[in-house]
């Protein structure tokens, strides 16, 4: 079943690829239903997991000469965001059926994409996990290359490669260190995570778990290492901005859930606090720098570093054993893994409303824009609804997350999560602010008739269409969902979160 | 004595198809020289053939041949990557006079590596150096400009000094064990005076490292790579290399280790994959590139070198040299179907003129680097690994940082690879072969990294003395 959810959009990608005389609509049609699928596949998958412990497990010798095997599975911390990643794929998916140039490529392009973030969340061994990770990188590189806008879009493309391959190496390094420590060697995530084999080998855990931080960070992003994010958003299409920022930021933040806190538990705790720090940082910088933004989308960009600092606050927080009891660790991956799939679902949907606004205006500047609420009734409430959702107002998913977040940072880091609770306030006041002047004001309708021209053409812009509604409304509910009755998602990530706390505590 | 020209099948195809092709190839017309080629590829792929189809390890000729896992693996190795090499040379060398020159000397030069990889006897060591040698000389110079001529003459000077410094070696080595033949080595040379084995075995190394393209030896490397063709250059960075680094490995497994052999080979490894890496950060020219490149790589495989003996050594070193040979090749096939190209900074908008090319110049240059799920990763990892578990730590961690900084140098060439070309690039869409070569053995790369569980299989096994 795994490997059938994870492969099934690649195989439709050959096929895609393979069948030269397909009309444009049709293949939008086939990426749509696959998509579609595959998000149905994920929740039959999450109706039917088991208890606890890894479901739908995989396990075959891959190159038996390296400890390497083919080991996929499903628990608390991955299925929930298999699930968020099929839910974004089939929203961008939708909201291509109207847009993107050379659909057929696009198309295969997503779609292989799809089994790249799939088979991440799903690893169960380290080489399968880095091999899915590039070429993650490299897909995503050719979205942004062959479908960004503006002049800059090779160039941005290059360097999220740059950074984020580079960073790939430091983590490919970190990984072989775990295999040469390991005893038997192996790259077996559920062994390594058992054997937990650097412990208690002082300089050379910090090492490996600095040579993993650096690989995930980059991928996360966090400060300082996270330059590449800005015009890799900026210039990328719309539906290739909601999978990077929705699900292939997560793979840094997951990594650090599923690798590095698990696999080098001492060393973990003992740099907990550059966590902390380094969270912190992110989700103030973020905050701040989206606060400076005149770019509807690029201010976006940059609430998702901000974001996901608040993540690295609560994973650090989990890592400091001493001082807090186990409650609020575990309390404080939850909320992590919450936040995750929270961002993932609204900033996929803020994102597509930017491209809504690109594609009616061929601008981002938030300048351009004024009086949406009366031009484009649909558009304006539900980016108003995903700019609430972002800044975290109870209701929605990212409320549920924060707020897990910052209970559980609490008790362990008192100044660093009073330090990032003032990003909340600093978010507010980012998204209020880009609501206030893009959605209010005058209709520029209103601006053509009174000759007040300066901005080219001033038609009316047109509302949210069909598939644009559908593929925003989506995840917007689904936030809404997690908001209102987070227990089904909590029942699936707490026992897990629970285990990974236990492990950093060992 | 067990004299069996059978088991020598796979070098006596080679040798007589160098023969049919020189005499082919002098009855026939300028423009109808394919044909000798045609004859080339048959016998090389029919030594290949021959030696994967049936392997029965043993040492023939009064044991100074030996045929198991490592002699195999060359003899499937170097002829597949000289068919690659006369694919990607094709469109650089068709209708040209010495056409069939190339096909021979290719071919000899094939040989030799054989030889060398499966000698058991310092005399036929000897004697593969100059097969694997000589023929060299003539493929380096065979573009007969400046360039050619002074990649001949450096190749040929270095050749000749490192030639004579080994037959010194190999009448140490003989003088001490009182015999030749590896066998006796291993038991005489312990006994032997111990500054005569010193000289000996550095003498008999230093031929070795020279065809390996090591530090101190390595001069010759980007000269000679630069000025030749690429076709030339594939062969001298990869064919001799196999069959050089498969015969130190057999030398070191029979001298007497507690002599310091291994620190000796250690250090050599170090300084080679060093220096290799840091000339090869201020390249412009892709050829000298790739030359620096195979030198560092030269320092990783000597790590095997090193630990030779270690269990997983020598699976390491033959998975190693497989996916290297091939990842080298793929890239000098790059550099053959771009001949417009000349400089790094010509390569802007290969991506989009010539997606083939640039797609498998990526595999390539980053399976050099050692990214999964290329070969090259499971051979790096696992060199790694011995040279780990000998004790070699400092030399991992050595080796694991100049594979990152070896990342900057092969992206510098793969950046304007992707970016936007301002203007038309240089024409140059010929070479479909040459493409051909390049995507086969990108393919290659990758799936023998797939694969890479069967490819430990095949090279399970001992060495025979």
């Amino acid at each position: 079943m795994l490997p059938l959810l994870v492969f099934v959009p690649a195989l439709a990608a050959v096929g895609l690829l393979a069948a030269r005389g397909l009309r444009d609509r049709a293949v939008r049609w086939i990426w749509t239903a696959v998509s579609v699928a595959e998000a149905g596949g994920a929740a039959a998958m999450w109706a039917a997991r088991p208890a606890s412990g890894f479901g739908y497990e995989v396990d075959v010798p891959w190159i038996p000469g390296l400890g390497s095997r083919f080991h996929l599975g499903l628990d608390g911390l991955s299925l929930p965001l298999v699930a968020m990643t099929t839910v974004v794929f089939a929203a961008s998916a939708v909201y291509s059926l109207r847009h993107g140039d050379r659909p057929r490529r696009l198309a295969a392009l997503f779609l292989a994409l799809e089994t790249t973030c799939l088979g991440l969340f799903s690893a169960l061994d380290l080489i399968v996990f880095f091999v899915f990770f590039d070429l993650s990188i490299v897909g995503m590189y050719a979205v942004v290359a062959g479908w960004g806008h503006g002049a800059q879009a090779a160039r941005s493309a290059l360097k999220f490669f740059l950074y984020t391959f580079v960073g790939s190496l430091a983590l490919l390094v970190g990984f072989i260190g775990l295999y040469l420590s390991s005893a038997p060697r192996t790259f077996d995530m559920v062994a390594l995570t058992a054997q937990a084999p650097l412990s208690g080998r002082g300089v050379a855990g910090g090492l490996v778990l600095l040579a993993v931080t650096i690989g995930l960070a980059v991928k996360t992003p966090t400060v300082p290492f996270h330059t590449w994010l800005p015009p890799a958003h900026t210039d990328a299409p719309a539906a290739g901005s909601a999978v990077l920022a929705g699900v292939l930021l997560k793979m840094g933040t997951y990594g650090f859930v599923r690798i590095a806190m698990p696999m080098l538990p001492e060393a973990w705790r003992r740099y907990a606090m550059v966590a902390v720090v380094v969270g912190v940082l992110s989700a103030l910088y973020g905050a701040l720098v989206a606060l400076a933004q005149t770019s509807f989308k690029r201010m976006v960009a940059y609430t998702s570093v901000n974001h996901m600092g608040y993540v690295l606050l609560a994973l650090g927080a989990a890592g400091m054993v001493g001082g807090s009891d186990s409650q609020a660790r575990s309390v404080a991956v939850t909320g992590a893994m919450t936040q995750m799939v929270s961002h993932g679902l609204i900033t996929a949907a803020l994102f597509l409303l930017a491209g809504v606004l690109y594609d009616r205006g061929g601008t981002y500047r938030m300048a351009d824009w004024s009086g949406l609420a009366g031009d484009a009734p649909r558009f304006a409430t539900a980016t108003a609804l995903a700019a609430f959702a972002s800044l975290g107002i109870p209701g929605f998913s990212g409320f549920i997350a924060e707020f897990q977040i910052f209970t559980g940072s609490f008790g362990s880091t008192p100044i660093g999560a009073g330090l990032a609770l003032l990003g909340i306030l600093l978010t507010a006041g980012v998204f209020l602010s880009a609501l206030h002047r893009i959605l209010l004001g005058p209709s520029r309708g209103a601006l053509a008739t009174a000759g007040a021209s300066g901005h080219g053409d001033l038609r009316r812009p047109g509302d949210l269409n069909g598939p644009e509604t559908a593929a925003v409304a989506a995840l917007l509910v689904l936030s809404l969902l997690i908001g209102l009755f987070p227990g089904p998602l909590l029942d699936v990530i707490e026992p897990a979160s629970r285990g990974v706390a236990a492990l950093v505590a060992r | 004595m067990n004299e069996k020209p059978l088991a020598l099948l796979p070098e006596l195809i080679l040798l007589l198809g160098a023969v049919a092709t020189l005499l082919s190839g002098s009855f026939l017309p300028r423009r109808r020289q394919g044909v000798a080629g045609l004859v080339a590829a048959l016998a090389l792929a029919g030594s290949a053939a021959v030696a994967l189809a049936g392997r029965s390890d043993q040492t023939v000729y009064g044991h100074s041949f030996a045929i198991d896992v490592a002699t195999s693996a060359i003899r499937v190795l170097a002829p597949t990557a000289t068919l690659l090499v006369l694919l990607l040379a094709t469109p650089r060398i068709a209708g040209n006079r010495r056409q069939t020159e190339f096909y021979v000397l290719a071919l000899l030069a094939t040989l030799g590596a054989q030889m060398l990889a499966g000698s058991s006897d310092l005399l036929v060591l000897a004697v593969g150096y100059l097969l694997a040698t000589v023929p060299l000389y003539g493929l380096a110079g065979w573009g007969r400009d400046a360039g050619a001529a002074e990649a001949a003459l450096k190749l040929y000077l270095f050749g000749a000094l490192a030639g004579v410094v080994m037959l010194g070696g190999v009448g140490l080595l003989y003088a001490s064990a009182g015999g030749t033949r590896y066998d006796e080595l291993a038991s005489g040379l312990p006994a032997a005076p111990r500054g005569l084995v010193v000289v000996g075995v550095v003498g008999v190394l230093t031929g070795l490292l020279f065809k390996a393209g090591a530090a101190p030896l390595h001069f010759w490397v980007p000269d000679t790579v630069h000025g030749a063709t690429a076709g030339a250059g594939a062969v001298l960075t990869t064919v001799p290399k196999v069959g050089a680094l498969v015969a130190a490995y057999r030398l070191v497994t029979v001298i007497p280790a507690d002599d310091g052999w291994p620190v000796f080979v250690a250090a050599v490894a170090a300084v080679t994959m060093t220096l290799g890496n840091l000339a090869a950060l201020a390249q412009t020219v892709p050829q000298r590139l790739l030359a620096y490149s195979t030198i560092s790589q030269v320092g990783y495989l000597l790590m095997a070198v090193a630990v030779a003996g270690h269990r997983d050594a020598l699976p390491a070193l033959l998975v190693y040299l497989a996916a290297y040979a091939l990842a080298n090749v793929g890239a000098f096939a790059v550099v053959a179907a771009t001949p417009g190209r000349r400089r790094l900074s010509d390569y802007r908008g290969l991506a989009r003129r010539r997606p083939a090319v640039a797609a498998a110049l990526v595999v390539c240059l980053l399976g050099l680097v050692g990214t999964p799920p290329t070969a090259v990763f499971l051979g790096k990892l696992t060199v790694f690994e011995a040279a780990w578990d000998g004790g070699w730590g400092w030399l991992v961690v050595l080796a694991a940082v100049n594979t990152v900084v070896s990342l900057a140098y092969y992206l510098r060439w793969l950046v304007p690879v992707f970016a936007a070309s301002p203007d038309p690039s240089p024409a140059g869409s010929a070479g479909r072969s040459a493409e051909l070569a390049a995507v086969v053995a990108a393919a290659a790369v990758l799936l023998a990294g797939l694969a890479g569980g069967a490819l430990y299989d095949a090279v399970g096994g001992t060495l025979l003395r």
